[in-house]
């Protein structure tokens, strides 16, 4: 039960984690039409940022901030140099330039940081285990993620629902063509939109720092994660991306740590113990296979083209 | 149909004649290497040429199409470890496996478009490269080596690297001609119909959902022969071949090369393993005047340039290569012209 419990809070912490990710990618896709790889390369900044900054100024909490600060700066230079080429290009124009994104960053980073990865240690404050319920134990740093990254999900909420600015981002979601045409400053809106993205990207990859080890590629498989959320929540969605990235992060944590069980039972040890880690895998991708077959727009749509 | 002497014709008939004489380069020269990367190229480029049928002539922008040729490879490599040799056994079952995939993954994804399309794609693709290295009997994500290549109850011998290289060379121009035949025929036609104009074709009365599910198929299944043929090549499978970036790789030869024209893809190949294999020596020598001692290492961030390279063909060069020949061509036709007048 014990086991059980810590798995639940491990897989809402890495489903939050993911909606980091996925509300910076649903965002620009929604608001630009735009689909964009290099996302991943921006949690690898946002990772060997705070690493860096951190090491510096023997802070992990200024290291922390300096690095969302700086993938808030690199993101908006990317828009502003890059990608506000691609905006209203075909899809794979999109897909193929910012490959070519990911090869330039991953090489960058190689070049600045050197091949090895870099580590980010818990600060001591955080390094113990907490009781959070009587007889639970769970380790302090992961339930900051989880206060931290709710925190961030509740203000992403409160700006995009209840301010002038989040009025503007939803009203790009639906209708670009109408908002530009309403004398919206459309440039600044899509800096300021990548650059919220990039930054939670940056956050995101942050807070993983101290629990994966920096390095180069970390960026390119929780990308794949982070855009099955976005399909499966509905393209330009924030509240979908919200329920799909909590289920991904329920399923694939819940999954790996109890599906090969299920399975020994079922189908035996000797078959089930075989089949499970593939299985447990391929779990969130056969989710996501499902919900498109059954609503090929994701659960829910922001728009419906 | 008229062949003119352009300048897209010459260099493509340049191409297709080198590709066919280079073991005798190779024989005179003894650069055995040079063999093994024309080889790749060769596989590779019939990989591209298999994407490009759905992703240039009918706009499927399919995002996993690496899996084919990870199934294609892995489907060998078992019967290979499982003790059959024959490639006429092997090759069939590459083939099936991966036409099989290909319908599936074809039925279901083609339900959507656009972006939901790439990305359910992609999806398979990622399972695929999950269960494979969940394999645990097949080496999981180290990957299974294969004892040896195909044989072919000695009537031609795979170990040899010319045989091979020619027989690579033959299944290539086949593909091409394939895809050739394909697109000129009525099937291929609606297929460019669809890429224009789904709606409208629909609306004509064209059943698109087959139309487009039988080029799918087509596709996967020549990407797994090559497969089949990559894993005789390496004499080694891994889960890696099935990688998403592996397949932003197989667009990028299509992209590169001109996408929906015949030898684009070829092309794409060629120029994108010339670029990982060339380029960083040519940076080495680009910054030895400036900084001697630093000229080797910077050789090896070649793909800082590699990558702005690709978002500059997006963004300047959208008919990539073959497009650039085209416009080549079409300006000294017009000269010719000016000329007469």
């Amino acid at each position: 039960m014990t086991l059980f419990i810590e798995q639940c809070l491990n897989g809402l912490q890495f489903g939050l984690l993911l909606f980091l990710l996925a509300a910076g990618l649903t965002l620009v896709f929604g608001i630009m039409d735009l689909v964009n790889l290099a996302h991943g390369s921006l949690y690898m900044l946002g990772a060997y940022f705070a690493a860096t900054f951190a090491a510096w100024t023997g802070s992990f909490v200024i290291g922390a901030v300096l690095a969302i600060i700086a993938t808030l700066l690199v993101g908006m230079a990317l828009e502003v140099i890059a990608m506000r080429r691609l905006y209203g290009r075909d899809h794979l124009d999109h897909v193929l330039g910012t490959f070519g994104l990911i090869l330039f960053f991953d090489e960058a980073v190689r070049l600045i940081w050197g091949p090895g990865g870099l580590s980010l240690p818990v600060p001591a404050w955080l390094n113990r285990s907490i009781e959070i319920l009587p007889g639970v134990q769970y380790s302090a740093y992961r339930f900051a993620i989880i206060i931290v990254t709710l925190a961030v999900a509740a203000f992403l909420y409160i700006l995009v629902m209840r301010t002038r600015v989040g009025m503007l981002i939803r009203a790009g979601a639906s209708n670009r063509e109408m908002v530009g045409a309403l004398g919206v400053n459309i440039n600044l809106l899509y800096t300021l939109v990548f650059g919220l993205g990039a930054a939670l990207a940056g956050l995101a990859g942050m807070i993983q720092a101290p629990i994966l080890t920096v390095q180069i590629g970390m960026g390119e498989n929780i990308l794949i994660l982070a855009f099955v959320i976005t399909v499966i929540g509905g393209i330009g969605s924030i509240r979908g991306a919200f329920v799909a990235a909590l289920l991904v992060g329920f399923i694939d944590t819940l999954g790996r740590a109890f599906f090969p069980q299920i399975l020994v039972e079922l189908l035996g040890r000797q078959a089930g113990s075989t089949a499970a880690p593939a299985l447990s895998s391929m779990l969130i991708y056969i989710l996501m296979a499902v919900i498109l077959i059954v609503k090929p727009q994701g659960l829910f749509s922001a728009n419906s083209r | 149909m008229k062949f003119a002497l352009t300048p897209r014709n010459l260099v493509t008939a340049a191409l297709l004649i080198g590709l066919a004489l280079l073991p005798l380069y190779v024989a005179l020269t003894g650069d055995r290497f040079m063999l093994t990367l024309f080889t790749r190229i060769v596989i590779l480029a019939m990989a591209a040429v298999s994407l490009n049928l759905i992703l240039g002539y009918s706009g499927m922008m399919s995002f996993g199409h690496a899996a084919y040729l990870g199934l294609g490879g892995y489907t060998t490599a078992i019967l290979s470890f499982e003790g059959v040799h024959s490639g006429f056994i092997q090759w069939p079952a590459a083939i099936a496996v991966s036409a099989l995939f290909a319908l599936a993954v074809g039925a279901l994804s083609l339900r959507t478009r656009g972006v939901y399309f790439i990305m359910i794609t992609l999806a398979f693709a990622q399972m695929a490269y999950y269960l494979a290295s969940g394999m645990a009997r097949y080496g999981g994500d180290d990957g299974l080596s294969l004892e040896s290549r195909s044989t072919f109850a000695g009537l031609i011998d795979l170990s040899d690297k010319t045989t091979f290289y020619y027989l690579c060379l033959l299944l290539l121009f086949a593909s091409i001609m394939l895809v050739w035949r394909l697109t000129n025929s009525r099937f291929g036609m609606v297929l460019q119909g669809v890429r224009s104009n789904e709606t409208r074709m629909s609306a004509i009365g064209y059943p698109t959902f087959r139309y487009k599910l039988t080029g799918f198929v087509i596709a996967g299944t020549l990407c797994g022969l090559s497969g089949a043929l990559i894993a005789n090549h390496t004499d080694f499978v891994s889960p890696s071949m099935m990688f998403w970036t592996r397949s932003g790789d197989l667009i990028v030869m299509v992209v590169l090369g001109g996408m929906g024209t015949l030898f684009g893809p070829v092309f794409g190949a060629l120029a994108l393993l010339f670029l990982e294999q060339f380029l960083p020596a040519l940076i080495s020598t680009a910054v030895e005047p400036f900084n001697p001692a630093g000229a080797a290492k910077a050789g090896e961030y070649w793909q800082l340039v590699l990558g702005p390279l690709l978002l500059f063909v997006v963004l300047f060069a959208r008919g990539g290569i073959d497009g650039m020949l085209r416009a080549l061509s079409r300006r000294g036709a017009d000269a010719e012209r000016a000329r007469h007048d």
